[in-house]
């Protein structure tokens, strides 16, 4: 590998040295072009962006080489790795080309590396945190660089004043100035790649890294102006020029971090409007932030805490506002953008290195400066950290000091900033580039990997990455709210009153107006982490129990994957109706609010597809199985709400007929379904091709199932809004056949009962990624059932199907169709529903000849479908546009009456 | 039991007091209270207790708001609290001058109205659970020595060593503790677990009206099953700091009280 990353980089050498013979051949010679070329080689025209290209793909490269080791990257940083592959390829650049190529350039360096890699710490990071340990990052990053920066050079310069310095070094007191600004900064590049790595505690990182985002604006001011001050020369400097000095670090710091608060609010403005166009969502965020960087840079104010404020800003709204997929796509540019530029910094700076030609050697200043970095950077963080702990409720103990300590590692910033020091004005460059880059290698290599070792042999609190659990979140959330009560009582206006003062107004003004009001209205963060929870357990059950299913095609009822699956099911079956149900007509006729509406669909999102925690604490056990009266408090329940719906069904169902009155364009027939008590093999699902009929004719209900704004971004995510078809059969058959198939009993034939996959189910993103879910419920759900209560299960599980739908969608476009024709129907079906995003509700109207037609073919059919797997494998259902497959097809049997 | 040290130095009601010491915590801040407890007679109190501060005490802290109030804060008291609390005294100065400018009744108790006056509070989602958490059971007043105690389970916890000496009672600060205080503005019946209904009654203040009961239902469940070890379906004190083991207690639940 290592062999395939080094041809590769040959390759720009080889086609730079190829390419400039054609071009000092073809000018001078300036024949006419000879006709048509065959070939023709245009390196020029492809140029920087091929080195380009091909300089991160050799980065990508030698991260995949380095990670093929395990044992070498737990004991090395990726970053020394990667200045190490650099200085290696810089000799091999200087061999070749005979003179350096491909350095770290100031101006690529911070127009383009570093602003993938500010952006993407802005937007991660732990806001919560960062603001609990607010105080402590400010005065290290402030107080901190300042008193590295100044004791730094002012060391240096009685260094030279003793003597240790050679003579020829030519700098004042100002150069030294000047470079213990540059010197002093603790950079956020390295911090990142050494720390990532290292996993300390939460709090200690947030300091250090949270410091080298912070101090940029220091870094900036002090460069600046101690560059202009060297450059007017040290005699001209006025009294007012040192006021003015410390007055543009206030508008560094505070202008950046304004700049970029303004492209926070403009870009979660921005992402408000964006539901019809989301595509560009993730576009958005990039460019915005990008803007900040430049904007800033453009005024001379801190880039990079403008970039981190706009990320840290607009986070929570943008979040809220763009879609899940965008989000997901926003997180892995964000992440392999950073990574790419990271990697290539490293690398750049090692190559740097190697040019001989830009620094000069001084023994005595090279050691100096890094015993003073390092003496002063510990000398600095102790006194810090001594007034920080007289505030601090968790003080710093000695051992988070000496992390700090040593953790303050200097990178590419520091690199960046000697080079664009200009040689006239300041006649030691050579000597600060040459300090510079021993320094930054020093820090990032000897530090980098003994961080690690001193870290564990400390025994630093590490930090434990551990899910976050629901009772977390809960109870945090009661601490806040404990504390800020006390405070109040105490009458102390601290941190926690005045977050608590945030969070009002940001929840009564800013997320009103930033958030979409759908968004918005469904915000709350134990909800959000309870849905986060819950999706990320259906993915794990997707991958569990989809496989499952899918492999076995005889799948027995007795398979404790499928059990689980389908007890919840049932469940979350009833759960889902009862959240919908509603037994006074008006309300369910008035329209309901978008909030409503969002609340059912997130719920039944959730209910939906996923089992209830009892049932898998269960089964994940094993320990025993459900003990009998634990069956038998279920059956009850179910018994229960069975009667409940069933009462409520018999509204719904005028209801419905009332809707449909006032839309009766026909949209899909109903199905019959094959009875599920004298086939055992009968499903859920039924296959769009199952489209025979037993039934005379049909109800249809069509449901506006999408809320605004999920239909209105139906242009662009067609996945997401697919129709729900709901077939109803007459109740009369049901009872029939619990009579009329006494042997029933004998065989005790499972029963489907079909799922009711509400619309809120087709619009979770990650469903739709993984393929519908469709909720299985096997046979095994008729064993909560007492036999003697079967035929009112089944009845009331189809009522309760049939009003599922209705209250989590909207019911105002709930259309009833006439009874028709059924071949006719048949006809129409498939082009109906593939052009209708639309879900459709289906009700047989008649009751009479319900039961007994059945056919055979129907047996089959959900015999087939009984193969696939509880989720995804319905894949072509959905995403074949042009068939009827692009709804779901749900059958049930119809409890009330019609 | 340096509760009964006091009472029995007061002299007061030391045979009550030591037939509820096996009660347990509940009693005990009872009992200990009986030094600064209302006097049943308010009009007396005020020269009686005044002229007993100036007596015995001419460095009673004065830096307080001028109400009569103020003075009762005598050397003595100071000196109990603080070894209770652990308080120091530039901490306790500014406290008691805030509890006697809650002490809308002025007579060194507060009502849970004092409390209800507080205007930031009352937007407080769980603002009378963390009202009800000062008063113990049955009582509708708290002095200013209960008060504290409420308190100082907020203090940060330090790693001194002139706490440690205690080898008696976990102090009131301690990560344990902390946690009980949270526990108990869940357990609304002091059964000791957290049921579900408790929890949802909290889930239910602390949501906006945004989230249906349903849904905060579901969360409920969730929450639940994720903490029961037992299968109790309900949250028991040791289920509870399980729980939380991983969270940072002793800095999310303390603040910094002036020094």
């Amino acid at each position: 590998m290592l062999g395939a990353a080094m041809l590769l980089f040959w390759l720009p050498l080889v086609g730079a040295g190829a390419t400039d013979k054609p071009t000092q051949e073809s000018v001078p010679l300036g024949e006419p072009p000879p006709g048509l070329a065959l070939f023709r080689w245009q390196w020029h025209e492809v140029e920087a962006p091929y080195l380009v290209a091909l300089w991160i793909l050799v980065a990508s490269l030698a991260k995949i080489v380095f990670h093929l080791s395990r044992k070498v990257t737990s004991l090395v940083p990726e970053s020394c790795l990667l200045i190490l592959l650099g200085l290696v390829l810089g000799g091999i650049v200087l061999a070749v080309a005979k003179k350096a190529e491909y350095q770290l350039e100031p101006g690529t360096f911070f127009l383009f590396l570093l602003p993938p890699i500010v952006l993407d710490s802005g937007y991660f990071m732990p806001s919560r945190l960062f603001f609990d340990n607010l105080g402590a990052i400010l005065t290290y990053a402030v107080v901190g660089t300042l008193w590295n920066a100044f004791t730094t050079g002012v060391a240096l310069w009685g260094l030279q004043q003793a003597g240790l310095v050679a003579p020829r070094v030519q700098a004042g007191l100002l150069d030294f100035l000047l470079f213990g600004s540059l010197i002093s900064a603790v950079d956020p590049v390295a911090v990142l790649a050494v720390f990532e790595e290292v996993h300390v505690n939460e709090t200690l990182f947030i300091i250090v890294f949270g410091e080298s985002l912070l101090n940029d604006a220091v870094t900036v001011v002090l460069y600046k102006v101690c560059n202009s001050f060297v450059e007017m020369g040290s005699a001209n400097v006025q009294a007012t020029d040192y006021l003015k000095g410390i007055a543009s670090l206030f508008v560094v710091s505070l202008g950046g971090a304004a700049v970029g608060l303004v492209f926070a609010f403009l870009l979660a403005l921005t992402t408000r409007f964006t539901k019809r166009v989301r595509i560009i969502e993730p576009l958005l965020v990039f460019l915005l932030a990008y803007a900040a960087y430049l904007t800033a840079e453009m005024a001379s104010l801190s880039a990079i805490l403008a970039v981190t404020m706009c990320g840290l800003g607009c986070k929570k709204y943008v979040e809220a506002n763009i879609s899940h997929k965008s989000r997901t796509a926003v997180k892995y540019t964000m992440k392999t953008l950073a990574s790419c530029a990271e990697t290539v910094i490293f690398m750049l700076l090692g190559i740097s290195a190697v040019d001989s030609s830009k620094w000069a050697w001084d023994s005595g200043l090279v050691l100096g400066t890094l015993f003073f970095i390092l003496f002063f950077r510990a000398l600095g963080v102790v006194l810090q950290t001594w007034v920080l702990n007289q505030f601090r409720l968790v003080p710093l103990d000695k051992i988070d000091q000496v992390v700090m300590s040593y953790g303050g590692l200097r990178g590419a910033v520091a690199f960046a900033l000697v080079i664009l020091l200009d040689r006239t004005k300041v006649p030691a460059k050579d000597y600060f580039v040459a300090t510079t880059i021993v320094v930054v290698f020093f820090t990032v290599i000897v530090q980098g990997l003994t961080i690690k070792p001193l870290v564990k042999w400390l025994r630093v609190k590490r930090s434990d990455h551990h899910k976050p659990t629901l009772n977390q979140e809960l109870h945090e959330h009661t601490f806040d709210h404990i504390l800020a009560a006390v405070e109040d009582v105490v009458g102390h206006h601290g941190y926690h009153y005045w977050r608590d003062r945030w969070e009002q107004f940001d929840k009564k003004y800013l997320s009103q107006l930033l958030m979409r009001r759908s968004a918005y209205r469904i915000r709350d963060q134990i909800w959000d982490v309870y849905y986060r929870l819950n999706i990320r357990d259906a993915i794990s059950f997707v991958d569990q129990g989809g496989h499952v299913l899918s492999s076995t095609g005889l799948t027995l009822p007795s398979m404790p994957s499928r059990n689980s699956v389908a007890e919840t099911s049932v469940t979350n079956l009833l759960r889902e109706s009862g959240s919908g149900a509603c037994l006074d007509l008006q309300v369910i006729d008035t329209v309901r609010s978008g909030r409503d509406r969002e609340d059912a669909v997130m719920h039944h999102l959730l209910c939906g597809g996923l089992y209830k925690p009892r049932r898998r604490y269960k089964a994940s056990c094993g320990r025993h199985f459900i003990s009998e009266d634990a069956q038998e408090r279920q059956d009850k329940e179910v018994f229960q709400q069975n009667m409940k719906r069933r009462l409520e069904s018999f509204k719904s169902t005028k209801h419905n007929i009332c809707f449909t009155k006032s839309k009766p364009r026909p949209r899909k027939t109903g199905h019959k379904k094959k009875d599920g008590v004298a086939n055992p093999e009968a499903t859920n699902g039924k296959p769009p091709r199952d489209l025979g009929f037993q039934d005379t004719g049909a109800v249809i209900l069509t449901v506006e199932s999408e809320e605004e704004e999920e239909s209105d971004s139906s242009e662009t995510e067609k996945e997401d809004d697919e129709g729900i078809i709901f077939v109803a059969r007459a109740t009369s058959e049901v009872l029939q056949e619990g009579k009329v198939s006494g042997s029933l009993e004998v065989c005790p034939s499972p029963r489907i009962i079909p799922p009711s996959p509400t619309c809120a189910e087709k619009e979770l993103p990650w469903k739709s990624g993984q393929g519908d879910l469709a909720v299985y419920v096997s046979s095994e759900t008729t064993k909560i059932v007492p036999v003697d209560m079967q035929t009112g299960w089944n009845q009331s599980i189809s009522s309760l199907e049939s009003l599922a739908s209705p209250p989590c969608t909207q019911p105002p476009t709930l259309t009833r169709l006439p009874p028709h024709p059924l071949g006719m129907e048949e006809t129409q079906v498939p082009l109906d529903m593939s052009s209708d995003p639309r879900s459709s509700f289906a009700f047989p109207p008649s009751l009479a000849k319900a039961g007994r037609s059945r056919s055979e073919s129907s047996a089959d059919i959900p015999q087939q479908q009984e193969l696939q797997p509880l989720m995804g494998h319905k894949d072509h259902t959905h995403l074949s546009p042009g068939t009827a497959n692009s709804h779901w097809c749900i059958q049930f049997n119809r409890g009330g009456r019609l | 039991m340096l509760w009964r040290a006091n009472s029995l130095r007061l002299g007061g009601s030391s045979e009550t007091e030591s037939a509820h010491s096996a009660q347990g915590r509940g009693r005990k801040r009872n009992s200990a209270l009986s030094l600064l407890d209302p006097w049943p007679f308010p009009s007396l109190l005020p020269s009686c207790r005044l002229a007993s501060g100036t007596a015995t005490s001419g460095t009673a802290p004065t830096a307080v708001i001028g109400s009569w109030a103020s003075t009762l804060l005598q050397d003595k008291e100071l000196e109990e609290i603080k070894k209770e609390t652990g308080f120091s005294h530039s901490q306790i100065i500014p406290l008691y001058s805030r509890f006697t400018s809650l002490d809308k009744g002025e007579n060194g108790t507060l009502s849970r109205e004092d409390f209800q006056r507080i205007p930031e509070l009352a937007i407080n989602p769980l603002g009378d659970r963390i009202i009800n958490a000062f008063f113990s059971e049955g009582e509708d007043q708290v002095n200013f020595r209960g008060f504290m105690r409420t308190l100082v389970h907020f203090q940060p916890i330090e790693d001194n060593e002139k706490r440690k000496d205690v080898n008696g009672p976990e102090p009131l600060n301690s990560r344990s503790n902390k946690l009980r205080f949270a526990f108990r503005l869940y357990d609304l019946d002091k059964d000791d677990t957290i049921s579900c209904d408790e929890l949802l009654q909290v889930l239910r203040m602390m949501v906006g009206e945004n989230i249906s009961d349903e849904q905060l239902g579901s969360i409920t469940d969730r929450t639940i099953q994720e903490a029961d070890q037992d299968g109790d379906s309900a949250i028991s004190f040791t289920e509870f700091v399980k729980v939380l083991e991983k969270v940072d207690v002793e800095q999310k639940m303390s603040i910094w009280f002036l020094h």
